[in-house]
């Protein structure tokens, strides 16, 4: 793809875009409306947080943006393709070559070192990679984990597995990262610190995603989108 | 991910839980281990059999008297004695009538005490000529073979069997010396080689024991012990008469033995209105002992089969329990790019981990086969000498065999286990919902 974040040109270019997508749940022989038609477009360098209460459909917004879940209809163009028709397996790949996750319990791979959990999304990845340990080092010396290569996950606190997560989000070079309430299982120092690193990220061009329902992390985003009701009830511009 | 990769994977996963793999292992491990001792054991026991036959020679056919059955010499009365067997007629018959036949060896024979001054021993009383040692491969270590003037001159000479000579000579040089059989007196002329008991031969025959006989020349046999045998049964005396116990005969090609045998059945039957011999070729014993030896360890196989099959259930058991408590691992996956197919390699790659060891572990444990049955058969012999001796002599002797294709067989069957029973919980891997998988606690 000629799009990669690190070419940046005068125009920001579109890196993924939802047209009018829906998503309905079958729940007890009812039909639940989780998004009622919503519309957004993220253009590289972006830093969106989504916010909204509990069932608001933010969380079926994310995994639509993430490529786990399909759209009952509508559009979600990704890195040139419709994601909203692609087979389960195509989307492995759209998540594996496009897609960064940062969850909020971390979701690190417990019996693997630091260095190996930031390569496992390089695993599934054709070519392989015969720099991905260097690669993986790189990354978990930019997110401060220098000393700590061959740790396990047990072995970290917190906010250093958050930054493990981070770096293996970032070592496919992803279009997107998309952050599922980031700082909800850490303090707030270890909460502003984590932020700090994903603003060092957008600023060198990231485009990232986050969900979340402090009002304090959303402000640290560019745009925060507010939905109610599986609709879009604010888009609002945060000063820098 | 290469191989390699793989299974390092597949077994720093396993080593999380390192008692529940090492359980799964166990499982196989037994599996492939029964798989290879009870081939092995079962090797064993046909390869005695077949030496056994075997010694009796491929090309030979063996024409054996038999006592016809009670009703069938109730006519005949018990008075005056019954006459059965092979006539020395029949031997000049057959060897006359087959063409095929290199040599025929006629044989009598029958128990008495052997003395030698203070030393008795009771012995077998073989009356043959010169070839009975040759055909039956018996080679004089010391002295001579019984010879051609032997039989001519009516000589009182005697060979005897290893265990023989060292009953009556513990001392002294047998050959020269005088043994007593009944009231006659016997030249030692030769001393044979220690040989260890030959096969049973169809009922009609028990294990030979050379090793407990003296071999005089079938014309002093005539003439000195003769063809009446007297014995007291039940109070009363019955009155056999025998011409010849056995006729070894010998064909030129192991082709013509089927062919021979029957040329000498028909023969036989013509001059005999009972059923008082049998015609056995060793040959057919071979093929006999082949099928057995086949059925055997399909039946072990099967036995084994079973064991590897309970081991394959508990691979699958481990990897069911893996495969739920790992859900999350695999909604990362799933997440971060793992198509279906790469979530049912990785688990498939664990199993094949698991089995693989099992299966190694099992050959390796395997090998140890012969030394364990020499432990345990020492462990018996020396701690519970009474059960020891009520064990038949198959397993006094057995010496397990390893068999090259059951390891293959073992160590393949295992892996192949390993992988059937970890498609499923592989496959229910796969199918999970990547957001459910992710929301799991």
């Amino acid at each position: 793809m000629s799009n990669t974040p690190q070419e940046s040109s005068q125009e920001p270019v579109q890196v993924a875009t939802v047209r009018d997508v829906t998503k309905v749940y079958r729940l007890g022989g009812q039909d639940v409306k989780a998004l009622a038609g919503v519309s957004l477009e993220f253009k590289q360098g972006d830093f969106v947080a989504i916010m909204g209460s509990s069932g608001s459909g933010k969380s079926t917004l994310l995994n639509l943006l993430g490529c786990l879940d399909r759209p009952t209809t509508g559009q979600y163009l990704l890195g040139g393709h419709d994601v909203a028709t692609l087979s389960d397996e195509d989307l492995s790949r759209v998540r594996g070559r496009y897609l960064g996750f940062v969850f909020q319990s971390y979701n690190l791979i417990q019996q693997l070192s630091v260095v190996e959990n930031i390569m496992v999304p390089l695993s599934y990845q054709l070519p392989v990679r015969p720099d991905g340990r260097e690669l993986s080092t790189k990354l978990a010396t930019l997110v401060g984990l220098a000393g700590r290569l061959d740790h396990r996950p047990n072995q970290l606190s917190g906010g250093q597995q958050q930054r493990v997560a981070i770096a293996r989000a970032l070592v496919n070079n992803p279009h997107v990262i998309l952050a599922d309430e980031p700082t909800g299982n850490l303090d707030t120092a270890t909460s502003n610190e984590i932020m700090d690193l994903l603003d060092v990220l957008n600023n060198t061009g990231r485009t990232i995603v986050m969900v979340t329902h402090e009002p304090d992390i959303a402000e640290r985003a560019k745009t925060v989108v507010t939905l109610r009701d599986g609709l879009i009830q604010s888009i609002e511009q945060n000063r820098e | 991910m290469n191989v390699i990769q793989q299974l390092k994977l597949g077994f720093r996963s396993l080593m999380l839980h390192k008692l529940r793999s090492a359980l799964a292992v166990l499982g196989i491990l037994i599996g492939v281990t029964a798989v290879i001792w009870l081939v092995a054991m079962g090797e064993g026991v046909s390869y005695q059999a077949q030496q056994q036959i075997k010694e009796l020679g491929a090309t030979s056919i063996i024409i054996r008297t038999i006592k016809p059955s009670e009703e069938a010499n109730s006519d005949s009365g018990s008075r005056s004695g019954i006459a059965y067997g092979l006539l020395r007629s029949d031997y000049d018959r057959i060897i006359t009538n087959v063409p095929t036949i290199l040599s025929a060896v006629p044989m009598r024979e029958i128990s008495r005490d052997v003395r030698r001054d203070e030393f008795a021993v009771s012995a077998q009383v073989i009356g043959c000529t010169p070839e009975y040692f040759s055909i039956n491969r018996l080679p004089v270590v010391r002295g001579r073979p019984l010879a051609a003037s032997d039989l001519r001159g009516l000589e009182n000479v005697v060979v005897l069997a290893h265990d023989v000579a060292e009953r009556l000579f513990p001392i002294q040089d047998p050959l020269g010396r005088a043994i007593q059989i009944g009231t006659e007196f016997y030249v030692v002329v030769g001393v044979a080689q220690d040989r260890t008991a030959a096969a049973a031969i169809g009922g009609s025959f028990s294990a030979r024991q050379y090793n407990r006989d003296v071999y005089i020349p079938l014309s002093t046999f005539r003439k000195r012990i003769g063809d009446r045998v007297i014995t007291v049964r039940g109070g009363t005396f019955q009155n056999e008469t025998i011409e010849l116990n056995q006729i070894t005969a010998v064909v030129d090609d192991v082709a013509s033995v089927d062919a021979s045998a029957d040329i000498i059945r028909a023969l036989l039957s013509r001059y005999h209105k009972t059923l008082d011999y049998a015609v056995v070729v060793p040959k057919e014993l071979l093929e006999q002992a082949e099928t057995l030896r086949m059925m055997f360890n399909v039946l072990l196989l099967l036995i084994a089969g079973i064991s590897l099959v309970v081991g394959g259930i508990g691979i699958m058991n481990i990897m069911l329990a893996t495969v739920t408590e790992r859900t999350r691992e695999i909604g990362i996956r799933r997440a971060l790019g793992a198509t279906k197919g790469e979530i049912v390699q990785q688990f498939l790659w664990e199993t094949v981990v698991l089995s693989g060891t099992g299966g190694l572990l099992g050959v390796s444990v395997g090998f140890l086969c012969g030394p364990t049955v020499e432990g345990v058969r020492l462990v018996i012999e020396s701690f519970m000498p009474e059960l020891w001796s009520t064990l038949p002599s198959t397993i006094h002797q057995l010496e397990p065999r390893l068999a090259p294709w059951s390891i293959v067989a073992a160590f393949g069957i295992s892996v192949g286990v390993g992988i059937v029973f970890g498609i499923y919980p592989a496959q229910r891997a796969a199918n999970m919902d990547p957001i459910e998988a992710l929301r799991h606690e």
